[in-house]
């Protein structure tokens, strides 16, 4: 496209048309820019993918894709990471340094990808059934969205792996992770644990719509 | 933080028009009480408004002094309002040292601030860091005591140190470590004691021994009386400068319905004996669905006043300076940060309580307003605090700003 705007130029300006010169030298520049600023952010982002998988889709046990998560929420978990509120070495280090505006960045690149999609394994039907109604009985998508799609501060649910959602519900019970916002530990304080796996295994399960 | 205001004008603008639906349902809801637990209680399914009736978080970044909705902020005739300091990562809890610094602590930076006037600008220090929750603030001849959401701890002569402060030494730590309500609010009372709260760590439980209530001890750690029972969560309190009495604010809970119960201004008359009712009686005269049955609103200490429905009753202090009208003078300052459970928002706002010379409520009023516009937050106050010359510091934590408000002159 840059090279493009560049031969125009040249064939229909001629010397005396300077203003259309400098617009064409600006096109170059703001295009110049973008790209390198899209090839900033995904270089910032590509370490993420070795965790969490090809574009942010995990296929590794309790760690959880991240793509198509809520702008909002992708920047509160970096934010805490780098203050480290949350306790993970590989996360504090990854994000170390980050001012605000990378970590914003990179928080709004992540949430336009593609969100994961649910297995294709068969759920079991009666803990499906167990969980929609937990779900209910909890109002979990009061803020989560009735589709689990999340949004500002809350996360997507659905289509998130069955095993992170267990350990994340469990942890924040326990206070193991103390969440942004103590909200999930206030909700989780009746919920047992049998509950937690059933929760799990019908949010891991759910389509949502794709928001982005 | 050009984002953030973009994306809730845009939510704001979308919402008006599933709003007035959504209300309706909620009127039709209130009309026939669903049954106690039911999922539908206080949010219409399905509906692309009542997504955004989730908890409010703030965001993690403070907003630009340029981005600050100062402009929009109501006062009355003759008061004015002005950015005093900004850049404070969720501000909320504010104490005044003897030399003039502010001292600022919250929930979600980990952090204590500093703020210092050079000069008429004002200039902000980190004094502790890697803490959890230090909500809680308290100053006292010197002393700065820290609480966060399970120890307590000091820096003694912490103004003569404040670009070099020593770590916090821990004085008291015998603490539920509950996320849920586990964030503190401090003081030191008339009787040189240091007071803080212990929450309920739920929306509705049966708190243990340990919860739901309010504790005082020595300053050194040592001493520990409970000064107050049955309370759900308190987040500001105050001493009546004349009674010396204690006066705080109570959270009353979640997802009962949407105007009921109403978040409480209470009054300890009797230390060591005061039970204000949770879990049993909410706002003094409603019984709760569950643990209510059996019991009596009579047995527990009523509430001075009711303060709105799930409207979050924060930070307040007794007005004791001189810069305002003589009709605000022994009145109570008070900051609601606003409802998240509730498909109209309330709060949102500073309001003035005016006390009868028994120490009874004679009015409560708004006093500052203008935080929420077309149902969504342009920020959120959580305390405030009287200035040696008579002016008011109220924080922000939403944008991570102070406002100063003056009168006259």
């Amino acid at each position: 496209m840059a090279a493009e705007a560049k031969r125009n130029t040249i064939d229909i300006g001629g010397g005396g048309d300077r203003p259309r010169l400098f617009l064409a030298l600006g096109v170059i520049a703001v295009c110049a820019l973008v790209a390198g600023a899209a090839a900033a952010i995904e270089e910032k982002v590509a370490p993420c993918y070795t965790c969490h998988g090809e574009q942010g889709v995990s296929p590794t046990p309790e760690m959880p894709s991240i793509a198509g998560q809520p702008a909002y929420f992708l920047l509160i978990e970096l934010f805490q990471f780098r203050e480290r509120q949350r306790d993970i070495p590989a996360m504090n280090e990854a994000v170390k340094g980050l001012s605000n505006d990378e970590i914003k960045a990179m928080a709004d690149y992540l949430a336009r990808l593609a969100p994961p999609k649910p297995p294709v394994d068969s759920a079991d039907r009666a803990r499906v059934e167990r969980g929609r109604a937990l779900v209910a009985v909890h109002r979990c998508g009061f803020c989560h969205n009735p589709d689990f799609s999340g949004g500002e501060q809350m996360p997507r649910l659905a289509g998130q792996r069955e095993d992170y959602l267990r350990k994340a519900l469990r942890d924040y019970k326990s206070g193991a992770r103390p969440g942004y916002d103590p909200m999930m530990a206030i909700v989780l304080y009746p919920v047992s644990e049998t509950d937690i796996d059933d929760l799990a295994h019908f949010l891991a399960h759910l389509a949502a719509s794709d928001r982005r | 933080m050009l984002a953030f205001a973009r994306r809730r004008n845009l939510l704001a603008a979308g919402g008006v028009a599933g709003f007035i639906l959504m209300v309706s349902i909620a009127a039709a809801q209130q009309a026939a009480p669903l049954p106690p637990g039911s999922p539908l209680i206080g949010r219409p399914e399905n509906n692309p408004a009542a997504a955004k009736l989730a908890p409010v978080a703030p965001p993690p970044i403070p907003t630009a002094p340029d981005m600050l909705p100062t402009a929009k902020l109501k006062l009355p005739e003759g008061f004015k309002l002005e950015v005093w300091a900004s850049g404070i990562p969720n501000a909320r809890t504010m104490r005044l040292g003897d030399k003039g610094t502010i001292f600022v602590g919250g929930r979600f930076a980990g952090k204590v601030f500093a703020v210092v006037d050079n000069n008429g600008k004002r200039e902000v220090k980190t004094i502790a860091e890697g803490l959890h929750r230090p909500n809680g603030l308290a100053l006292h001849n010197g002393t700065l005591y820290i609480a966060e959401l399970a120890k307590i701890s000091k820096i003694d002569n912490i103004e003569a140190n404040l670009d070099n402060p020593p770590k916090p030494v821990v004085i008291y730590d015998d603490l539920p470590k509950d996320e849920a309500h586990g964030w503190k609010y401090l003081g030191v009372g008339p009787d040189n004691k240091l007071y803080f709260q212990v929450g309920a760590p739920c929306n509705i439980c049966m708190p243990s021994e340990a919860h739901a209530q309010i504790r005082r001890i020595n300053l050194d750690g040592s001493g520990m009386e409970v000064v107050a029972r049955g309370i759900r969560q308190v987040v500001g309190f105050d001493w009546h400068p004349v009674s010396k009495q204690l006066y705080f604010s109570e959270n009353s809970r979640d997802w009962l319905s949407e105007d009921i119960p109403e978040d409480k201004l209470n009054r300890v008359t009797q230390p060591g004996k005061d039970n204000f009712g949770f879990p049993f009686c909410h706002q003094g005269n409603v019984a709760d669905d569950q643990f209510g049955w059996g019991r009596s609103c009579d047995e527990f200490t009523k509430p001075l006043a009711l303060m709105g429905p799930h409207s979050a009753v924060l930070g307040m202090r007794f007005y004791t300076g001189n810069m305002f009208p003589a009709e605000y003078r022994g009145a109570i300052f008070l900051a609601r940060h606003g409802s998240w459970n509730r498909s109209q928002k309330i709060g949102g706002d500073v309001v003035v309580v005016k006390l009868n010379a028994d120490g009874t409520v004679k009015s409560v009023a708004p006093f500052i307003t203008g935080f929420l516009e077309n149902n969504n937050y342009l920020g959120r106050p959580v305390d405030v605090q009287v200035l040696k010359d008579g002016s008011m510091l109220v924080s922000d934590d939403y944008n991570g700003a102070i406002y100063r408000i003056t009168y006259g002159r």
